[in-house]
């Protein structure tokens, strides 16, 4: 793993699942009544912000706090970076103030790419605009390996706006590094560009129809549905919501197939979600459903990956208090914290 | 009275003649014997000689952005290129859009004295697509304009563009076209639409956008019996269009760019905003099908669209970053490179392609005439052995938005003579003794 993660591309098997690996560790400490290790005690961790979003900054804000990291959020939103500070000028300048990871979400593909360019510190993609979302696909995976254990052959199908989504990219890049099979549905319109030889060479399966893929000879582990912007209805891509969740949608009417065919089938969607639209109430709350789980796995997966950048190698670290548990810089060796410290029972996931 | 000897100069890369120069004219052509006093000689053996290069599409920046370029530093730029006029688009602020203008710009030029600076005007009052401009009182001005164009901005509106085409017959105008359907290539449009725009997740052209207004123009073109000439042609499909217009006898002409003829849109796979052009790197494919088009002739000239950017405007996000690349100093190199070379065109070729023909399109009676007896001294000298290195940081321009930074060029401009004047060479020698 480099000193950045920009693209899932950037992990190869082995990283990922050590990443997960971590991760479940991390997992085992929310459960804690005390959440708070030391691990990232001096390391100062920003959150800019380029563009709105809840759940990805808190998650990355807990995951940091968490670790004892100085996390610090800041919101750039409506900065018009063409009249104003460019890109590199706002990078080197939160740069030169010695931080020690910049996680960035920006609506812009690239930004973060390019910030890395500039910068010493670590470079954390929170989201780059259509590009990719790799923590997210992180935790898309590690939900999946929760449920599902190891993920080579199981068939997942990810459905929705694939054209402006960035968590498609991300997770198409890491359920193959898994070894899963991956399905892509979409109208034609809401396909990206050049999805046809890019299928073909990154070995993912593409498809318009929905209910033959659901109701295919390739039995279905998962779906993830993708958030659908109802804006993308005045730039053409389909004609009415309505005509969108008939073709596209999991209604109910397919959820009653999927879970006929599969009762083990997994529900999974980044958020925030459109009842109604691509996704009904009923798929959303029914018990397949894991879209929390996501959201709790997020915190986790993000931990580790600050983990992995900011401590993974690193004997700099702060020395460890005395007396003072639970300590994840013990143990280079994180799986091994679940027996370190009893656990609370009880506490709520 | 001064006076240039060239000794031994391959005209068009055939055998080498002595060109004697008094006065800005080409006096005489041959072997000649000593020079006599009073005449500054230039060693051309083994350098081939052609007319003086013409890029019929530069931006200069000047009036509006005088940080990233000037009349006078772009024109510093293009001698070095070996050009001795370009076309300067009019995409300005304010916009080149009337007579005054078009003459301000044109006088600049001569201030500058390097090259002959030729102000393109705008088709559209501001660039903006609705009204036409003055184009009448702009040929008629001291600038005489003959091309016009919205560069930078397609002529979208299909009523205006048959009037202008239509119009500007009247003094021998052309339109050149920056062929871009805005419905199709929207304001976010940032690179080729294709595989790796969809792996980016960059919002992409599609060639079709450039096809379907140069489909539309060359009938335009034909309706009107009018002159139409296509900017920057950069995929495979307008290549097709142009050339079944040109068997149809239609008055078409087109030109590509080096960049275009030698980058591909793969470039972009790490998002630097150098490489962020428009019309935008294309694939392979399309690189090779423009190529051949210049080799067979469906396209008639190498234009530059030498498009400097002061630096914080390409230091942004992709999608951020402002359009465009220098050109003006390498694309001799590049041209000599990737088309001498292999033998896609020789040095006639060159002549016609960046001299010849565009002097033609663009109405410039002083430049790209044969190297005879009677024409007037615009002479560029080629060292078709020199390998070049391009290093932005030693560009004549004001900025460095330079795509070619690293590349190696075998074949480089010796000298550039403008009017009799050596306005560039890479032998110091002469510069000192010519200033």
């Amino acid at each position: 793993m480099t000193r950045h993660l920009l693209s899932s591309a950037d992990l190869s098997r082995s990283e990922v699942e050590n990443i997960l690996a971590t991760a479940e560790s991390m997992h085992d400490l929310q459960r804690r009544e005390v959440k708070k290790v030391p691990t990232l005690r001096g390391r100062t961790v920003i959150n800019f912000f380029f563009e709105d979003s809840t759940r990805t900054r808190s998650s990355f804000e807990i995951a940091g706090k968490w670790m004892s990291a100085d996390t610090i959020n800041l919101s750039a939103k409506g900065s018009s970076t063409s009249k104003g500070e460019s890109l590199r000028d706002t990078a080197m300048t939160i740069d030169a103030m010695s931080v020690d990871a910049l996680v960035i979400r920006h609506h812009a593909s690239g930004a973060c790419q390019q910030v890395s360019q500039w910068v010493r510190c670590s470079v954390i993609n929170a989201g780059d605009g259509t590009h990719e979302h790799p923590t997210q696909a992180l935790l898309d995976a590690y939900t999946l390996r929760s449920r599902l254990g190891d993920l080579d052959g199981k068939h997942v199908v990810i459905v929705g706006d694939l054209t402006h989504s960035r968590v498609f990219r991300s997770n198409v890049i890491t359920l193959k590094t898994l070894g899963a099979r991956v399905t892509v549905v979409a109208p034609p319109t809401l396909m990206p560009s050049g999805i046809a030889t890019w299928s073909a060479s990154d070995g993912f399966a593409t498809s318009w129809d929905l209910d033959a893929v659901l109701g295919g000879d390739d039995p279905v582990d998962a779906v993830m549905m993708l958030r659908v912007q109802r804006e993308r209805m005045s730039g053409g891509y389909f004609p009415t919501a309505r005509e969108y969740t008939v073709g596209y949608g999991l209604t109910r009417d397919r959820l009653d197939r999927l879970v006929a065919r599969n009762p083990e089938v997994l529900i999974l969607h980044p958020g925030p979600m459109n009842r109604g639209l691509e996704i009904a109430p009923e798929a959303a709350d029914s018990a397949r459903s894991v879209v929390l789980d996501q959201v709790s796995a997020g915190v986790a997966v993000r931990m580790a990956v600050l983990y992995h950048l900011l401590a993974g190698n690193d004997a700099d670290t702060p020395p460890r208090e005395p007396g003072r548990a639970p300590d994840l810089e013990t143990t280079p060796a994180v799986a091994a914290l679940p027996s370190a410290a009893p656990q609370p029972e009880g506490v709520a996931r | 009275m001064t006076r240039l000897l060239v000794r031994g100069a391959r005209i068009l890369g055939g055998d080498p003649a002595d060109l004697l120069v008094e006065d800005g004219v080409i006096r005489e052509v041959g072997a000649m014997g000593a020079e006599g006093t009073g005449v500054e000689v230039i060693d051309a053996d083994g350098l081939v000689a052609l007319p003086g290069l013409v890029d019929l599409h530069v931006h200069l920046r000047e009036p509006g952005r005088e940080d990233a370029e000037t009349i006078a530093t772009g024109s510093a730029a293009a001698a070095v290129g070996g050009y001795t006029a370009v076309f300067a688009m009019a995409n300005t602020s304010p916009v080149t859009d009337t007579a005054e203008a078009a003459e301000r710009v044109l006088d600049l030029g001569r201030a500058a004295g390097l090259v002959d600076v030729v102000p393109v005007g705008a088709v559209t009052k501001g660039l903006e697509g609705a009204e036409l401009a003055e184009l009448g009182l702009m040929a008629r001005s001291r600038a005489q304009v003959r091309v016009f164009s919205d560069d930078g901005r397609c002529v979208h509106d299909a009523r205006l563009m048959r009037r202008a085409l239509e119009y500007v017959k009247a003094f021998g105008g052309v339109i050149s076209q920056h062929a871009q359907d805005p419905r199709l290539a929207d304001a976010t449009a940032c690179c080729h639409e294709g595989e790796l725009s969809g792996r980016l997740g960059l919002p992409g052209w599609p060639s079709v956008a450039e096809e379907t207004i140069v489909a539309r123009d060359v009938m335009l073109a034909r309706h009107t019996g009018s002159r139409i000439h296509v900017a920057h042609v950069s995929t495979a499909g307008t290549v097709e269009v142009v050339r079944w217009a040109k068997a149809q006898g239609i008055d078409v002409t087109a030109e590509v760019t080096p960049h275009h003829l030698a980058l591909t849109t793969d470039l972009l796979a790490g998002y630097d905003p150098v490489y962020k052009v428009n019309p935008p790197l294309r694939p392979q494919e399309d690189v090779e099908a423009l190529r051949a088009a210049l080799a067979d002739g469906t396209i008639d000239v190498v234009a530059t669209d030498h498009a400097p950017h002061a630096r914080q405007d390409k230091e942004h996000t992709f999608v951020d970053a402002a359009f465009g690349m220098l050109g003006l100093e390498t694309a001799l190199a590049v041209v000599s490179d990737l088309m001498v070379r292999p033998g896609l065109l020789d040095w006639a070729d060159v002549a016609r392609v960046m001299s010849t023909a565009p002097a033609r399109i663009g109405g410039l009676t002083g430049h790209g005439r044969a190297l005879e007896p009677g024409s007037p001294a615009n002479i560029t000298l080629v060292d078709p052995d020199r390998e070049v290195t391009v290093d932005a940081a030693s560009s004549r321009s004001r900025s460095r938005n330079n795509p070619w930074h690293g590349r190696t060029f075998r074949g480089a401009v010796h000298t550039t003579i403008h009017r009799g004047t050596v306005t560039h060479s890479t032998d110091t020698t002469v510069m000192e003794s010519a200033s």
